[in-house]
This record gives structure tokens, sequence and C-alpha cells, in this order.
């Protein structure tokens, strides 16, 4: 496991890099980051604040982060792997005694300048710990017990962290990227199988015990899981959100009722229509075409990491843009689904569309990560 | 340690593979998502559409202005008129309790009213203007407007409130308008979205009860955007209502309210009807109160001083009372006799100043008793032994059937509030009502108007006003709603023997201008307008034994309470009918003392249309009805100037 494998002899070097930088996914998360503008600009009713004009300046500094990142060959950032990851425990910890808790109940720590969410670094971190375990890991003790047992550990221990603050969206994300990395790695299926069953009875048991003797949940949990489950049960306080975001898209048609046109985000029914919900301002205004090309886009990001990811025979790099790019995916599909009434409303934001600084520097720092992969990719 | 090559290709083919396969899965989740996308914008779009407009559409009724009501001469006896009150915004106010504090230094305001203010503003949403002062004063209106500046947010509105010019004479009549009550909504099936605005007043009492669709109006509406919080952003379209109609009543204000000041302190009650008509030119309930307290909203004070009042201001006397008609029954009874052919006016009957029935003694009112009495004597000094041998032939049926025919135990048709329809009392009734057989003494007692007989004023003067004409007279208040008039009362003949109406309107003749008719004191002396009438005087109750051996047998010794009530009945004038009058006078005393003098000045003032010459009256009484209409006057004279002020 050394950088010799990476030939580095045929790696561009110097401001040489740039040139070799992936740029249709540059146009690409900038054409993303571009409708957010728009659509930021849209709520605040046809004005560049609050919204709009901080998200470009964040989008730009983020641009930076993602080409400095990527000048730092890949190798590097493989060795400093477990650092982060420490590093993003250890601020995990610290939130927890040190942090403020704010909307969605995430926790941050203020520098200042920008609130940093020890949680969204987390999930860049777990990616990267997991790739460089992986790329270290000989591909026949991958499935052993022992070796699953570990990376196991490496994902529930933030996990577990996050979950106390309590921020169960994230949580979850951490759970289901860091899984999807042991199934990319090559782990066993029948692992999976396993713990999907064994989840899947497990829920199956306590729902099956409601209303019997052995009950295993109070009566006010299962009610609370209810409408978590089915916001209609509840259409004026945790269905109402959701309602109004339907009505809001529903209302959108083909075509849309035109930029700053929409009357749900505009008279305020649409609940966070400039973070978690901002999907459906766009849906009203630009309608069908306007949601589906965003997905659109969003799908082009995915499609360009899986053929950089493919083209890569470097293990560390292929596992690690798979990595980034199933965390991107998540992120969008888990946030568009709620907000089309498909899962429960957890606190996901659209990114690089929903206003908010944080997860955006972080995301372009991943994605900064792919490009490096890219760019030092062997050749 | 370099990694063995096999290792490598391993690793790479695995991780393609499993890359590809999530890939896929990550394909199909966004194909997923855009089919969601599709269902919910393409497929339900027009359903989620009309969501959003309902959100964002509200709907604000304007109340449409209420119909007003004149007299028969245009008076207003009801009106709208703008009221101001203050309003304050607490988003625009800032520092609401400085800017409270500056209103009050140029503003009555009620510590209640500010509190209920205060609390409602703090619980509905900032934008919404509260109601700080209401009925303000146009001076402290102008106040506030000079002072803007210092008040922001402070806003003077102005609305419509009721008013009724006239006051008291009309309360029992008029009625009032009041907030709509939860028992009022509950009176509609499906209440009109306009009855649930605050402050949306409906009529309560009387016209304004009874002619409340005609009155109210339609409804305009315009449509407005509203924010999540329900902000009104903009109008976007209204449609204007329609105003209520107008009412016209066939009251002569004039009259009215002369009647009520010439009624004065008594608990007593008076009706006009005009006879071609059936129009109640006067309908006077005694005392009265004024409508326009209630439409304020009564305090507790007022309102228990009018309700522990034993003249009882409240009750409206003239329909929802009923009496013993007493002696003024005594025509019915005479009219089922000649109708039935049992006897002839010309036939007499002995009094000896009692007639023993079912071994009972019934007294008349003379105890040494009339002699021979003919239906003419009879009738104008009011022996009583002469009905009870007329009832002994005619029997109770005939005397019912007449009674009903006259329009008694009937409840008229008019737009007051609690019409009685009194008793007319038969054997069926009473097996009814009281699970007893008829006996002989009830119809004994029922042909003198006692015993079990109840009638309201207004059913003595339509009962008046059918002898005089011949005609089934029904009373009519409401002239014209909207410009539409009325079908008029006048009615049709009754069929009845026009030698027994004149026999009997001859001995109402006799009453007030024999001299030794019952009511021959209060005589009109101007031959063109005499009147025929008939007085009464029904026991409240009996003087009891005990009373009897303290020396009590006069009325006057008696508690107010338990003195009879005193009635008259008239028509005039006498060889030309135009008017039927009923005066009930309660514990008053005899009927053609108590009675008869104010039913013939109420008589005089409706034929001369305003106060009468003296030489209308006997000479002896010039010099006091000088002295009275004098006082009535100068006491409606301090009214209106009270009215003017008011308004």
């Amino acid at each position: 496991m050394s950088y010799l494998e990476y030939a580095i002899k045929t790696a561009p070097t110097g401001w040489r890099k740039i040139l070799y930088l992936n740029w249709p996914l540059v146009l690409l998360l900038s054409a993303v980051a571009g409708v957010g503008f728009l659509m930021l600009y849209s709520v605040a009713g046809g004005s560049l604040t609050p919204w709009a004009e901080p998200q470009m300046k964040r989008f730009a500094l983020g641009l930076t982060v993602m080409i400095v990142v990527a000048m730092v060959p890949i190798w590097l950032w493989r060795n400093l792997a477990f650092v982060a990851y420490l590093i993003g425990l250890s601020l995990l910890v610290l939130v927890e005694f040190f942090g403020t808790i704010g909307m969605g109940a995430q926790r941050w720590i203020d520098l200042g300048f920008m609130r940093l969410q020890p949680s969204e670094l987390m999930k860049v971190a777990l990616v990267m710990m997991l790739a460089a375990y992986y790329d270290w890991l000989p591909i026949k003790k991958t499935s052993r017990p022992l070796w699953v047992l570990l990376p196991v550990v490496l994902i529930l221990l933030p996990t577990g962290l996050v979950l106390t603050q309590p921020d169960l969206g994230t949580a979850i994300l951490l759970l289901a990227s860091g899984g999807m990395m042991m199934f990319l790695a090559g782990v066993h299926w029948a692992y999976f199988a396993g713990v999907i069953a064994s989840g899947v009875g497990g829920i199956y048991t306590v729902f099956l015990s409601r209303g019997t003797t052995w009950q295993l949940l109070k009566d006010y949990q299962f009610r609370r899981i209810d409408t978590f489950l089915d916001p209609s049960s509840d259409p004026l306080g945790a269905g109402y959100h959701i309602t109004q975001a339907k009505i809001a898209m529903g209302s959108g048609g083909w075509t849309g009722r035109g930029f700053m046109q929409g009357t749900q985000s505009r008279l305020n029914f649409l609940p966070e229509k400039h973070t978690d919900f901002i999907f459906n301002t766009l849906a009203e205004e630009f309608g069908f075409v306007g949601g589906f090309s965003l997905l659109l886009l969003y799908v082009l990001v995915i499609v360009f990491c899986i053929v950089s990811a493919l083209q890569n025979r470097d293990r560390f790099s292929s596992l690690l843009i798979f990595g980034i790019g199933l965390n991107f995916f998540l992120f969008f599909a888990v946030n568009m689904a709620m907000v089309m009434g498909l899962a429960p409303v957890v606190g996901v934001p659209l990114p690089l569309v929903s206003y908010g600084g944080s997860a955006m520097l972080v995301l372009m720092l991943a994605f900064g990560l792919v490009q490096s992969a890219h760019v030092h990719r062997p050749r | 340690m370099r990694r063995s090559a096999k290792d490598t290709a391993d690793s790479f083919r695995t991780v393609s593979r499993r890359g590809v396969i999530l890939g896929a899965a990550q394909l199909g989740f966004a194909g997923l998502l855009a089919l969601r996308m599709r269902y919910v914008q393409v497929d339900q779009a027009d359903e989620f559409r009309l969501l959003a407009e309902e959100n964002r559409i509200n709907i604000r009724l304007i109340p449409p202005a209420r119909g007003r009501i004149f007299d028969r001469n245009g008076k207003v006896l009801a009106e709208n008129e703008p009221s101001y009150r203050i309003t304050i915004v607490r988003e625009d106010a800032g520092n609401v309790e400085e800017v409270i504090a500056n209103l009050s230094s140029l503003v009555e305001l009620e510590d209640d009213d500010l509190n209920r203010a205060l609390t409602e503003m703090m619980r509905s949403p900032p934008f919404l203007p509260i109601t700080v002062a209401d009925r303000v004063t146009w001076e402290e209106i102008s106040r506030v407007a000079v002072n803007a500046p210092a008040l922001p947010g402070v806003t003077p509105e102005v609305g419509l409130s009721r008013a009724y010019p006239l006051g008291e004479p009309f309360a029992h009549v008029v009625g009032y308008v009041g907030p709509v009550s939860d028992r009022d909504l509950a009176r509609y099936e499906e209440p009109e979205p306009l009855l649930r605005i605050p402050r949306f007043q409906i009529g309560k009492v009387g016209v304004e009860s009874k002619l409340e669709e005609s009155l109210r109006g339609r409804a305009g509406a315009k449509r407005v955007e509203v924010n999540a919080v329900g902000r009104v952003m903009r109008e976007l379209d209204r449609r204007e209502g329609v105003a209520g109609a107008d009412v016209q009543l066939t009251l002569d204000a004039d009259l009215q309210n002369y009647m009520q000041a010439r009624l004065g302190e008594e608990s007593a009650s008076a009706v006009v009807i005009d006879l071609a008509s059936g129009d109640l030119r006067a309908i006077v309930s005694s005392p009265s109160y004024d409508p326009n307290l209630f439409v304020r909203g009564i305090s507790v004070d007022d309102y228990s001083v009018l309700r522990d009042n034993d003249h009882r201001p409240l009750a409206s006397k003239t329909v929802q009372d009923a009496y013993p008609p007493g002696s003024t029954f005594k025509m019915v009874t005479a009219l089922a006799a000649l109708n039935a052919g049992v006897i002839s006016a010309d036939d007499t009957v002995w009094c000896p100043g009692y007639l023993e029935v079912a071994s009972r003694r019934f007294h008349c009112w003379k105890s040494s008793g009339h002699g021979h009495m003919t239906l003419e004597q009879s009738l104008r000094e009011s022996c009583d032994v002469y009905y009870y041998d007329l009832a002994l032939k005619v029997g109770i049926e005939k005397i019912n059937e007449m009674s009903a025919m006259l329009g008694l135990g009937v409840s008229h048709d008019i737009p007051m509030s609690a019409v009685s329809a009194g008793v007319n009392p038969d054997k069926v009734w009473k097996l009814r009502e009281m699970g007893k057989e008829w006996v002989i003494g009830d119809t004994v007692n029922a042909s003198i108007g006692q015993g079990f007989v109840l009638t309201s004023p207004l059913q003595l003067a339509v009962m008046v006003a059918r002898i005089a004409t011949g005609r089934s007279v029904t009373p009519r208040l409401i002239k014209s709603v909207d410009g539409v008039e009325t079908p008029s009362g006048a009615g049709e003949s009754l069929g009845l023997n026009e030698n027994h109406l004149r026999q009997v309107r001859k001995a109402m003749f006799e009453v007030s201008n024999n001299r030794r008719g019952t009511a021959y004191g209060s005589r009109i002396a101007e031959d063109a307008y005499r009147m025929a009438g008939k007085t009464g005087t029904s026991q409240v109750r009996n003087i009891t034994e005990a009373e009897r051996r303290r020396g009590v047998t006069r009325n006057e010794d008696l508690p107010w309470k338990r003195r009879d009530h005193a009635l008259f009945v008239n028509f005039a004038p006498a060889d030309n009918p135009q008017i039927a009058v009923s005066v009930v006078v309660e514990h008053g005393g005899g009927g053609s003392a108590a009675a008869a003098p104010i039913a013939r000045d109420i008589t005089l003032q409706a034929l001369y249309n305003g106060d009468p010459p003296l030489e209308a009256y006997p000479s002896k009484d010039r010099d006091r009805i000088a002295a009275q209409q004098e006082r009535l006057r100068a006491l409606l004279a301090a009214r209106q100037a009270d009215q003017r002020g008011r308004a």
C-alpha cells in the first residue's frame, strides 16, 4: 500500500493539474448551485438578500476549497483518513458538551465566521476512513467476521454520537453510507441480508406486540411513530408542513406558476421554504419541467462520479468516489422523498440548493477529494 | 508492502461490479422520484391547484345596510347612523401601553373595555385592528385625528349602528336589534354566513325581529388574498351587497307619541284601528323603555330596573297580555243572542240585583237592581243580570261562535313579539285545559266577560271594529315593504243581520251620550265626532269576606296590585265610523272613571289629527282639558328636544 502504485510520473503536476480536473462535474455542480441562487432570490420576494447573495459567496468559497483540495495528491488524503476520522469523532464528542442546538436538532460549534457542524464533517471522514480501511485490507479477508466487525464499530461510533444530539436524519445517513461502503468493498451479501432481515423482523415484532399484553413500547410512543410515518393523521400539527408542501408542488402542474408567482411560498404557506422545502418552491414556480430538470442535474452528478470511479484503478480512489457520490445521492434522494411525501420529515436539506453554509462547504470539500482522486488517478 | 496483482485485480472487479449495482439502484430510485413528481404535479395538479387557491383566497363578507322603518307619514322610526370607534393595530402601535396612555388623555376609555381589548389584542395576530373604544363622539374622533402623529397604529373607524330616533313610544312595536347570539344561530338550519360576522346585529324583538329577512338585505363579498397567518395582501375583486328593504308601518307617529304621553305613568295600553283598512294607527303600551339602550348592550343595572318595575315596561301589553274583558264583552253576548233569535231587542228582563242559577247567586254590580231592562237600557247601564239571562237562553256555544267571529280567541297576524290569542272558552276548551266539566255558572260568568274569558287590548279593538263595520276587519301593521303595499285589512262582510248590529251600535251610542250611560261623563260634545263605546271593569279577584268585615268595599281601599282593571272600547264618529279604540288601564279601577276619559282624548286626537279644539269637550271639562293639553304639549316638546339632542 504505497503510493508507488500511483505511477506518480504519469500524474500531472503543478498548475497543469487544473486542466485535468473533472470539468463537466464542476459545471454540473455550478448549475445545481445556480438553481439554488435563483430559488433563494425568488423566495426572498425577488431580492438578493437575505439568502441568495450569502449563498453565492459561500459557493465561491466552496469552489476554491474544492480546487485547493483537488491540487493535493490523493495519497496524502488517504494517509490523513484516520486522522480526519479521529478529528471528526473528537469534534462530535466536543459538540456534545459545548455545542449549540439549532434548527433540526443539529449541534454546531460557532467558529465566528461560520457554524461548523461536526456531523457534516463526519460524513466525509467516515467515507475516507472506510475507503482507506478497505484499501489496506486484502480482498480475501473482507468478509471474515473480525474484519467485518471492525468497520461496523467505525460506523456505529459516530452514528451513536450523532443520534444522541439527537439528529436522527444525519445518523441514518451515516449508517446508510457506511453500510453501502462495506457493500462496495465486497463484504459478503449474506451479512447485509442478515442485518436487513433481523431489522425488519425486529420492527415487525415491535408492531406485532401493539395492543397485546407483552407490548414492547408505550402507547404514546406508538402514536409518535404513527404521526412520524403518516403525517396526514395529524393535519394541523406535523402533517401541516407536508400537506402544504404537496399543495405547493402539485399546484405547479406541468410548467409551474411562473418565476416568483408561487402563491404557496410567497404567502408563507410553505414552511422552511428556503431550506428543507426549497424544492417545493421550484416545483411550484417551474412545475414538473423545473423539478425534473433539477433531478436530472443531480443524476448526472452521480453518473459522472460513477464513471470517474469505474475509470479509476486505485482502490482507495474508487471507493472514495463511489462513497462520496452515494452520500450526495442519499442527501438529495432523502430530501426529495421527504418533500414529496414519500418519506417522513427528517430535516435533511437539498444539497447545494438549500440555504446553509457548512453543509455546502463540506460538500464542496468532498467533491474536492473526488477531483483529487480524478486528477491523480493511475494512467 | 506491495499488494499482489491478483488482489488488485479481484478488488477492482468486486468494487466495479458492486459500484454498478449500487449505481443502478440509485438511478432506479431517481426514476421513482420522477414518477412521484409526475403523479403529484401532473395527475393531481388540478386538485392541488384548487387547494392552493383555497389557501390563498379568503372571502370576506360585506354586511349590507339594514332597511329603515318609517311611520305612515314617512317619519323615521329606525335608521342606521354612523357610529365611530377607535381601533389599534398592535404591530403599527409599537409600544401599545404608551399609545393607550396617550389615547386615554384624549378619549374617555372604560377600564373594562380596555382590558377586554388588551386581552383580545394579545390573542390575535398583530396586524388585526382591535376596537378599544366604541361609540365615541365626533369631538373625540376629531381630537384623535388631529393628534394622529402621537398615536401610531390608532385608526378612527366609521361603522353603521341602529338608532331609534323616536325611542320609547315605539319600543314595543319596532323592537330593537342586538348581536347574534348562539340561540339565534340555533334557530336556523343553516345560518347565513353573515350572522357569523362579529358585531353583526339582527332583530331581537318586534318588527325588527319579525321582518328580519326583509330588513337584513343580502351580504356583499370581497375576495382577498391572504398569507399563511391571515394578513390580507390585496383585494382581488368585490361584489356589492343588496341593502335591506325599507319597511313602512301603518302607525301615525304623532298619535303614537301623544298616546304614550297621555297614558303617562299608568300601566296601560291603547289601540287605535282605522276601520277602512284595518290599519293600526297607534298601538301603545305604557310604561315603555328606550330601545337604544338595548342596541348598545344594556347594563345590568338598567336592565334590572326595567325588569323589577311592577308596571312591567318590557311587556308589550297591547298584544301579549290578555285580561278579562268585563262588561266590554256584553256586545258579544247580545249579538250572539240576537243572532240566535232567542231574544229581540225590545224584550225586557227583570233585574232584582241578582240572578239565582243552580242554587248560586250571581250579583249585578248594582245590588239594588235595575228593574225592567231592554237591550239598549242594559248595555247603557251595564246591567249584569240581563246578560246572565241571555246567556242561559243562548248557551256558551253560540257565545263562543260570536266571539270567534268578532276576532276574540284568535292570534291576530301582526309582526309583533308574543302576540297572545287570549282565551275564548267553551266546553271542549275547559275539559282540555282544566280537565273539568263545563258548569252553567261558567256560562253565566262568561256572559259578562268574567270567568275564563281573556282578551288582549288589540283583540278588543278588533272586536269593536267588526261591530262598527260588520266586516271582518283585520289589523294591519305593515303598510309596505320595499315600496310594495301589503293587502288591506278591510275584510269581507261578516254576514250578521244589519238590524242587530244597528241595535247594538245604538246601545253603545247611548253608553256615552245618554245621561244614564256609564260613560256619559266622557262624552264628546262635537256632534260630528260623537262616539259609541262600552265601559268595562274586570275583577282581578273578589273582595274577600274578611276584607268586607274590615270595611273594605271600595276598590280604592285595596293595594294597587289587587284593584280592578279599567277598560273602555269605542268607535267614532258614531254615525260614520272611522276608527275603533280600546283602552285598558291595569288596576285602574272603574272603566268609566279611568279608561273612558283616556279613550275620548285619543279618539279626538285621532279624528282631529292633532289637539282637538276645547269645544269638542263638554263645557264643564274644558278648563281641565286645557290644562292637560298644555301639560302634554310641554312634555312632548321636551321629549322632542331630548331626541334631537341625542341625535
